[in-house]
């Protein structure tokens, strides 16, 4: 068992299934439930959709990091790139209550985000690019 | 990801396998928009062998959900619905809004 995992990879839609599986590896690794296995696996694959449509215009090759890892009593999945910055406090949350004809689509990947991880936090560097971090506590 | 259609006399019945992320999600859509461009707005989508559903995936599924319903024409409504995914669908507030059966004839019957 590693203390840590990484991945990089292009950053293009058709990665987001590696990502899942390395995911899922790390977290099964590291001691994750089976339960808390799934959460990370979604909440990573949302931020990295995100990141993946965001980041690098189209046509534009990019990396995207991943890293898995323990940190405390926490399991954290940082995501790192260098491009434009997708800040997630910028995009409203989703109203989940209204009826059908005024759902809003969007948000709801961040929603998901925010709902399956214990806490998100995004940083922004002109030098260093774009860091995500999600935290996910551990059972004792 | 995997999407067949058999259309059967009055509704179109949807199986979708694998993973529906953003990679894959447009191809679900167009599965689904190749059914409502026929004029036929009466779909079950089978998600026995689902294995994850994405944001990207509850999106292109509502706004099938918006069309089919206009006036009253029609419905989308789901069958087989794993637990993990009916976990998304909840937590996305979603589950109120769609049917969900057992199986798909009970589904299909349902129309």
């Amino acid at each position: 068992m590693l203390d840590h995992y990484d991945l990089t990879v292009s950053s293009d839609l058709a990665n987001l299934a590696r990502i899942a599986d390395f995911v899922a590896g790390a977290a099964l690794q590291l001691g994750l439930t089976e339960q808390q296995v799934f959460e990370v696996q979604m909440a990573t694959d949302e931020a990295c959709a995100n990141v993946i449509q965001h980041a690098y215009g189209p046509g534009v090759p990019g990396e995207l990091h991943v890293r898995c890892e323990l940190a405390g009593g926490d399991f954290v999945v940082t995501i790192r790139d260098r491009g434009r910055p997708f800040d997630p406090r910028q995009v409203p949350p989703p109203d989940l209550t209204c009826p059908l004809e005024e759902r809003q689509i969007g948000g709801l990947g961040l929603y998901f985000m925010g709902q399956l991880m214990d806490r998100v936090v995004f940083r922004s560097d002109p030098q260093t690019g774009n860091e995500l971090k999600m935290y996910k506590r551990r059972s004792p | 990801m995997e999407v067949t259609s058999r259309q059967l006399k009055r509704v179109d019945l949807v199986k979708v396998n694998g993973r529906v992320d953003s990679a894959t999600a447009p191809q679900l859509e167009a599965a689904l928009q190749g059914i409502t461009a026929q004029e036929r707005f009466h779909i079950v989508i089978d998600m026995q062998d689902l294995e994850y559903l994405s944001s990207a995936g509850l999106r292109v599924l509502v706004s099938t959900l918006k069309l089919v319903r206009r006036w009253n024409r029609g419905d989308l409504r789901l069958a087989n619905v794993p637990p993990r995914i009916s976990e998304v669908l909840d937590l996305a507030g979603l589950n109120v809004l769609f049917q969900s059966f057992d199986n798909t004839t009970d589904a299909v019957g349902s129309f």
